[in-house]
């Protein structure tokens, strides 16, 4: 137990003041999306992550989002195991045909109001696997869908960004 | 001892036990060596290839119909010791019947289902006459890998559930079913888990897979060989580097090229550090599904930062379509080798410490040993590859016994572990950081010099190549063929994932249902990869 302990103190707290790459107009994002899911979420903001085909590239960078790099829970957004207990779908793609009434039936099980993004090249426009025989595309051919992330895979940076545009959409459509 | 030498027994076993079998040349599936069997002989040819200790590695089928010839072709695979045979038979199209492999070997199951879905060929005496592939997107009677079914296919205005799969059901008092996915609870790709169980212990545990299923192989189809590699690195998202590697290895193979010595050097560099990733993130993985958060965290960071290190080195933090025919996309600045050599050191250091504390925790040990156990009977029965193989006792690595370029200059530490269970998997996997981590070294340290990249060449119509890397989940196989004007005709990538699905089936059976997330991590099989 002791050096466990000591390992937590000796590493600290990783967790950055997003983010410290890329745009330094990100670095407001973490607190504006902390505000937002204040002000409409009643401070959380749960989503349920939907991969209805992807190639699991776009999963493991939205596993990142729990790293304690990104720890996206302290901004209030967290994610659940039930679409029941969602606010948000994070779905990415292509639809494949095997997925389709999965997919369909996790919609129809968020309560409203709901916000659906679709995560990806492929959960934006198919990406490499386009629609054929076995995928029906982009989300949006499936369920209506309210924001893209695009990316192949998004980088969880994109991601946060990504989650936080949607927010301010929904809040400038109101 | 060259690989004609080490199958002439094998074909002389063929021919006394009446097989008719004829050896053909095809350099682009070398180092495999390709023999013809007859139809009727299919059967046979996988009892024998059985008795002689072979590993069935996988099963595709070809449908050749732009030649005009009326027959579908279908390979198998098998592995002994390092050498591989390609073994090749047509059926008629009208007619496509072959006798089944999967009585002698078990890891030919799904493979000859997914033919049939896919190509219509029809495997007598196969056990299981359950579709696998195919739910409901397209109809039991048209089959997407034949060259009359577009690629559009006929889809309906919405695809169905597949809810009439026959599962097979435990009874007696006191037994109940669990079904979980194909939605699961975490953030993970998408399938289906059927539990027979009693109280907490599992009965049996069957799978049903295919839900990411996206026609890779018939979209492969009319590509050019950049767009094959592009795809080929989405098969698998995890195993990018891996898979991108062993496709455009096949069709450097089909075009009689091969990479410069440094984009060589670069793709195992750029292989091992994918592999390092997914090992160190699979590792802090399996410690969150025992509740161990501790150690979840500390990996994950450890994971975070070696990304950062590819992004900025190789501009993608998963590598995704650095590897390109002929070569790889980007080289490799100079500036980034000393703090790519000092980061290993620095991880070396950081596991090390971590290790010694997780080791020493009684709560951890209680759930990962003896739990999960892939017995080595089982391994073998199914040709298990890469960790999973290993930690039960199946002593191959592609890398070290049919090693590819850069790897016979280097010298590949392949751990292995006879015990099978979930500690077996973590120790196989934490000895292969560690051999990864002197694979880094030794690269970085004798890079070549020179270019990144060959001018890729139009391989002829009907060209051939066969790739086999070792990814992080272990052999890939990767058959490409050109078609006319250089595209490609036909493109068959072989997950290991196919090998350790059926295997997570047997490892759970009498362990407890809470125990399956980390049995599961611990086998950490590819949907993607397999559903294709």
């Amino acid at each position: 137990m002791l050096r466990i302990l000591g390992k937590i103190q000796r590493i600290g707290i990783v967790t950055e003041p997003v983010p410290r790459l890329d745009e330094p107009a990100l670095t407001e994002i973490g607190e504006q999306l902390k505000a937002r899911v204040g002000e409409q979420f009643g401070g959380s903001l749960a989503i349920r992550e939907v991969d209805a085909g992807s190639c699991n590239g776009c999963e493991l960078e939205i596993q990142a989002l729990n790293n304690p790099y990104y720890s996206i829970e302290r901004f209030g957004v967290h994610f659940v195991a039930s679409p029941r207990h969602a606010d948000m779908l994070l779905v990415t793609g292509p639809v494949s045909r095997h997925m389709e009434a999965a997919l369909r039936r996790t919609y129809a099980a968020t309560p409203e109001p709901k916000l659906v993004l679709a995560v990806g090249e492929c959960g934006a426009n198919g990406g490499e696997f386009g629609t054929s025989y076995a995928s029906c595309g982009a989300v949006s051919n499936v369920i209506p869908v309210d924001a893209v992330i695009r990316g192949c895979p998004p980088t969880p940076l994109d991601l946060l960004r990504g989650i936080l545009e949607a927010i301010g959409r929904r809040s400038s459509d109101r | 001892m060259t690989p004609q030498d080490q199958l002439a027994p094998f074909l002389r076993r063929l021919a006394d036990a009446g097989l008719r079998v004829e050896a053909q040349a095809s350099p682009g599936l070398a180092p495999a060596q390709l023999i013809l069997v007859q139809a009727e002989d299919w059967g046979r040819l996988g009892h024998e290839a059985k008795a002689w200790a072979c590993r069935w590695v996988a099963g595709w089928g070809e449908d050749t119909g732009e030649d005009g010839s009326e027959s579908i072709r279908v390979n198998a695979c098998f592995e002994k010791a390092g050498t591989y045979l390609v073994a090749r038979t047509a059926v008629p199209r009208a007619t496509p019947v072959l006798s089944s492999q999967t009585a002698s070997y078990p890891g030919a199951d799904r493979p000859e289902r997914h033919m049939r879905d896919m190509l219509g060929v029809v495997f007598s005496g196969h056990p299981d006459a359950r579709r696998w592939t195919r739910h409901q997107a397209w109809k039991d009677s048209e089959y997407p890998l034949r060259r009359d079914f577009p690629a559009a296919g006929r889809p309906q205005a919405q695809t169905p559930a597949d809810h009439a799969y026959n599962f097979l059901l435990a009874q007696g008092s006191g037994v109940y079913e669990i079904p979980v996915g194909p939605v699961h609870a975490g953030i993970i790709e998408p399938g289906h888990f059927r539990f027979q169980a009693v109280g907490e212990t599992v009965l049996k545990l069957e799978e049903r897979l295919g839900y990411t299923h996206k026609g890779i192989e018939k979209i492969a189809e009319g590509r050019d060989a950049e767009g094959l590699a592009r795809l080929a690195g989405r098969v698998s998202g995890d195993a990018t580097v891996a898979h991108a590697w062993a496709a455009c290895m096949a069709m450097e193979k089909a075009a009689g090229l091969e990479a410069p010595p440094r984009a060589l050097w670069l793709r195992a560099l750029m292989c091992e550090r994918e592999r390092v990733a997914n090992h160190v993130g699979d590792i802090g993985a399996m410690l969150n599904d025992i509740a161990f958060a501790f150690g979840f965290y500390q990996f994950a960071r450890l994971r975070e930062d070696w990304q950062r290190v590819s992004r900025e080195a190789f501009g993608h933090r998963f590598m995704m379509d650095c590897i390109v025919p002929g070569g790889v996309a980007l080289d490799l600045d100079a500036r980034f080798i000393a703090p790519m050599r000092d980061e290993v050191g620095v991880l070396r250091k950081q596991i090390g410490r971590l290790m010694a504390i997780i080791n020493d925790l009684p709560s951890v040990a209680d759930r990962v040993r003896g739990a999960g156990v892939l017995k080595p009977e089982y391994a073998r029965a199914l040709g298990c590859v890469g960790y999973v193989g290993r930690a039960s006792g199946m002593d191959f690595d592609v890398r070290r016994d049919a090693p590819y370029p850069p790897y016979e200059r280097l010298k590949v530490a392949v751990p292995l572990h006879h015990y099978g269970d979930i500690n077996a998997r973590a120790r196989t996997r934490l000895e292969e950081i560690a051999a990864s981590f002197d694979l880094i070294e030794a690269l970085l340290a004798g890079l070549p010099a020179g270019p990144i990249r060959v001018g890729w060449e139009h391989p002829a119509a009907g060209a051939e190549g066969l790739g086999l890397v070792e990814g992080w989940r272990g052999e890939i196989l990767s058959f490409v063929r050109f078609g006319a004007d250089a595209r490609i005709a036909r493109f068959f990538p072989r997950d290991p994932s196919w090998t350790t699905w059926p295997a997570l089936e047997l490892l759970i059976h009498d362990n407890i249902v809470p125990d399956f997330p980390v049995c599961n991590k611990s086998v950490n099989g590819s949907y993607s990869g397999h559903d294709l």
